[in-house]
């Protein structure tokens, strides 16, 4: 191996896995490429724009999955577990990336690598394993078929508990478009299909230990410096508010306020959402708090659960599988959400993409649209048993699962009939938990998300929702009872509060840390530049970092224009429901946006961040970012 | 002082055992950390800290009378172990730990720095071993 430059907090390593040929190469992380993207998220957006052959069909050989860390994954510092996905995504053609917790991203870095590409495609059913310096691709026909908590459990028994293990269930070996990666028993990159994208390379899992250590410039600065930030996050009021129910504990005020999706998102409140919500999982699942690695909020709660289904361990729910599964599903109690939540986990599907495909094609049912001969047996709302056998089938695409594991854009395009109009998704990622028919800042986050329709990229419902929180107390298990809104004000600002987050939360998912701290609890931007610091070595401002961002932002918008024939304005908006439907019930009765307060939005939007009016960066974007490489990958003079 | 482990509390987090590699080793490698955490998943989905007591089951144990007690703590002198590793088989919680690389066991130095980073509370520093039991 090359030698090179210590880069502080990094590994230093790239490791590069051709699954057709089976080669393995290590090669040196580029300094370059750490100052000008960070890592994680950065690393993902740069190595795609630079190496996925354009015009790359997602489940084809050529299509690449990087796994990357941050600089500060593994690091002691609150929360350092974070570790990023990314590749072409089956559910929108474009650019697509899923970040995941747990404790898979520190021990790929203590095996000496801070990014681990995946090419090619095997040609049979195979795992790969690192054990430090070791790299082999093993045969894994005995796990294919498992499903995903099971072939963790099997490979742990196999290869010893030190492993940190990612598995994929059998709707990734069966290449459903939102199949997940599954890691430690209930952590999942869960969005965008990435476990399908695995799944069309024959990989069953990746094992990864690692014995090694991290370079810092001064360890004992280092380890002062993180004993400061763990010390000071545990002075936040939040941080011993959070814990108790974590994720789940927004339910409450989710309902209170009216932006719980509700029967594939007709309306925004549940009246059962106090038997669903987190104090049900504490007192009616919960075995025990489960972290990611350093961590000193746990959000996971495992726990277990019976059902006239069959009993469960699993991991959660949190809140974004009760929104999906108990609202848009209606299940009607934490049991039966848990057990949907286990049947995910186990046949390896995100949570949330099938909660909006399960309810869409329910909705389909009940009005006609989908005849109860295709898919098989009656299904409805708040039934388990429709839930649980449309996962079955959804899973190994048996007659109308291979419909729904399309996703529901594709999904509604064959149906037709209207059904476009509520399939509730944009680019073709279904949408996340929260209605936002009264929330227009939040509207135009999922509308403009580079992923699709996700909540990740920016959170900005707290703009929205006069007086609505100003803390985390105000969020978690509110317990003031549903109240009538206000009409949501629409105003230029709405695209500002969208453009802040965007950069600021994938800011965390380029770094390796999560965001949670910062989010949720209000722990200050100094610590972590003092952290980015003292194990780097590099002192990067946080206007600087955010600055990174913003690149890192406008290069994944470039892909999926390179990516998607036509890619544009057009596939910036929600489906028709959400701009034509006024919510019929709830505290946010009778409103909806329009078409045309869509439009501004855009216009807005657009204008702020330096694109034309098709959503497509400028040269002088583009060049003010420090991408002169964007400009010729998309024709833009 | 002892320290005590508090099962329940234990998230997994592990951050104990960072801190324990860079409190003993100078090192961010919890692969030389001197106490382990066990995942028990999915059933019955918890977390088991496995942790030096100073039992002094090693001490016991040592053929070459290399582990002693000074101040509380029992610390293993290089310089008369012969690495039989019989004290590795005898600790009865797994932490003696034999670390790839290295000619002698290691073994916890009752620093503390795990009971004082966990931010669950789950590692205490206790009195006396009955308290820590």
């Amino acid at each position: 191996m090359k030698k090179h430059n210590v880069l502080y907090g990094y590994s230093g390593w790239i490791l590069r896995v051709d699954l057709t040929h089976g080669g393995v190469r290590k090669e040196p992380l580029d300094e370059d490429l750490a100052q000008r993207f960070i890592g994680g998220r950065g690393f993902v957006a740069k190595l795609l724009f630079d190496e996925l052959p354009p015009g790359t069909d997602p489940f084809s050989a050529e299509n690449l999955l990087i796994i990357a860390t941050g600089p500060l994954s593994g690091h002691l510092l609150p929360s350092s577990g974070k570790t990023h996905f990314g590749t072409k995504s089956p559910a929108t053609g474009g650019y697509a990336d899923s970040n995941m917790g747990g404790h898979f991203g520190p021990a790929l870095k203590y095996a000496g690598q801070d990014v681990l590409a995946l090419s090619g495609r095997a040609a049979k059913p195979c795992y790969l394993l690192i054990d430090d310096q070791k790299v082999e691709i093993r045969m894994a026909e005995h796990l294919w078929g498992q499903g995903a908590l099971s072939a963790e459990k099997q490979l742990k028994t196999e290869l010893g508990e030190d492993f940190q293990i990612l598995t994929i269930g059998p709707a990734g070996e069966n290449r459903v478009r939102y199949a997940c990666i599954s890691h430690d028993f209930g952590r999942q990159a869960g969005r965008t299909g990435v476990g399908a994208v695995l799944g069309s390379k024959n990989i069953k899992a990746i094992a990864v230990r690692g014995s090694g250590s991290l370079p810092v410039p001064d360890v004992a600065e280092a380890f002062a410096a993180g004993k400061e930030a763990f010390r000071k996050v545990s002075e936040k009021p939040g941080f011993k508010a959070w814990t108790p129910e974590g994720t789940a504990g927004i339910t409450n005020w989710c309902n209170e306020v009216g932006v719980f999706p509700t029967r594939n998102f007709q309306t925004s409140y549940a009246e059962h959402y106090t038997r669903i919500n987190g104090k049900a999982v504490l007192e009616r699942l919960k075995i025990t708090d489960k972290g990611c690695y350093c961590c000193p909020t746990p959000c996971g709660k495992y726990g277990h659960t019976k059902t006239r289904l069959g009993e469960a361990y699993v991991e959660g729910p949190e809140y974004e599988t009760i929104a999906l599964f108990g609202g848009n599903c209606l299940l009607p109690n934490i049991e039966e959400v848990a057990y949907a939540n286990y049947l995910c986990d186990e046949l390896g599907i995100d949570t949330i993409s099938a909660g909006a495909v399960i309810s869409w094609a329910v909705e389909c049912f009940e009005k006609g649209l989908i005849a109860e001969s295709r898919i098989g047996r009656p299904i409805a709302f708040a039934d388990l048993e429709s839930v649980a056998y449309l996962l079955r089938k959804i899973a190994v695409r048996d007659g109308i699962g291979d419909l729904l594991a399309e996703g529901v854009k594709r999904a509604a395009q064959e149906v037709g009939q209207g059904s476009e109009s509520f399939a509730i998704h944009v680019k073709g990622l279904e949408w996340t938990g929260y209605e936002t028919r009264n929330a227009p800042a939040m509207m135009l986050a999922y509308m403009t998300a580079d992923v699709g329709a996700h909540h990740s990229r920016a959170w900005v419902l707290g703009h929205d929702l006069a007086g609505a929180w100003t803390s985390v107390h105000d969020l978690i298990s509110s317990g003031r009872g549903a109240a009538k809104q206000p009409p949501a004000v629409i105003k230029p600002e709405c695209a500002r509060y969208v453009i802040d987050s965007q950069h600021t939360r994938p800011l965390f998912d380029a770094l390796g840390v999560c965001r949670l701290q910062y989010m949720e609890l209000g722990f200050e931007e100094h610590h972590y530049e003092t952290l980015f610091h003292r194990i780097t070595g590099r002192k990067l401002s946080w206007e600087e970092m955010l600055g990174i961002s913003e690149r890192i932002w406008n290069l994944t918008r470039v892909i999926s224009i390179r990516e998607i024939p036509g890619f544009g304005r057009s596939w910036d908006y929600p489906p028709a429901r959400f701009f034509s439907e006024p919510i019929p019930d709830g505290p946010n009765a009778g409103y909806f946006l329009s078409k045309e307060k869509l439009d501004q939005l855009l216009d807005w939007y657009y204008q702020a961040r330096g694109w034309d009016a098709n959503g497509i960066p400028t040269w002088d974007t583009l060049l003010r970012l420090g991408l002169p490489e964007a400009t010729e990958a998309i024709g833009v003079r | 002082m002892y320290l005590k482990a508090i099962h329940q509390n234990c998230s997994g987090c592990g951050t104990c055992r960072l801190a324990c590699s860079i409190a003993n080793f100078n090192e961010v490698r919890p692969a030389r950390a001197l106490l382990t955490i066990e995942g028990r998943f999915p059933a019955p989905g918890d977390y088991r800290i496995h942790l030096c007591d100073q039992c002094g089951a090693c001490a016991e144990a040592c053929p070459e009378e290399a582990i002693e007690q000074v101040d509380g703590v029992y610390r293993v002198k290089p310089e008369r172990c012969s690495s039989c590793m019989t004290c590795v088989d005898a600790c009865p919680y797994g932490v003696m730990m034999a670390l790839p690389g290295d000619e002698t066991p290691s073994k916890c130095t009752l620093c503390g720095e795990c009971a004082a980073i966990c931010p669950r509370e789950a590692i205490a520093l206790m009195e006396t071993r009955e308290g820590a039991r």
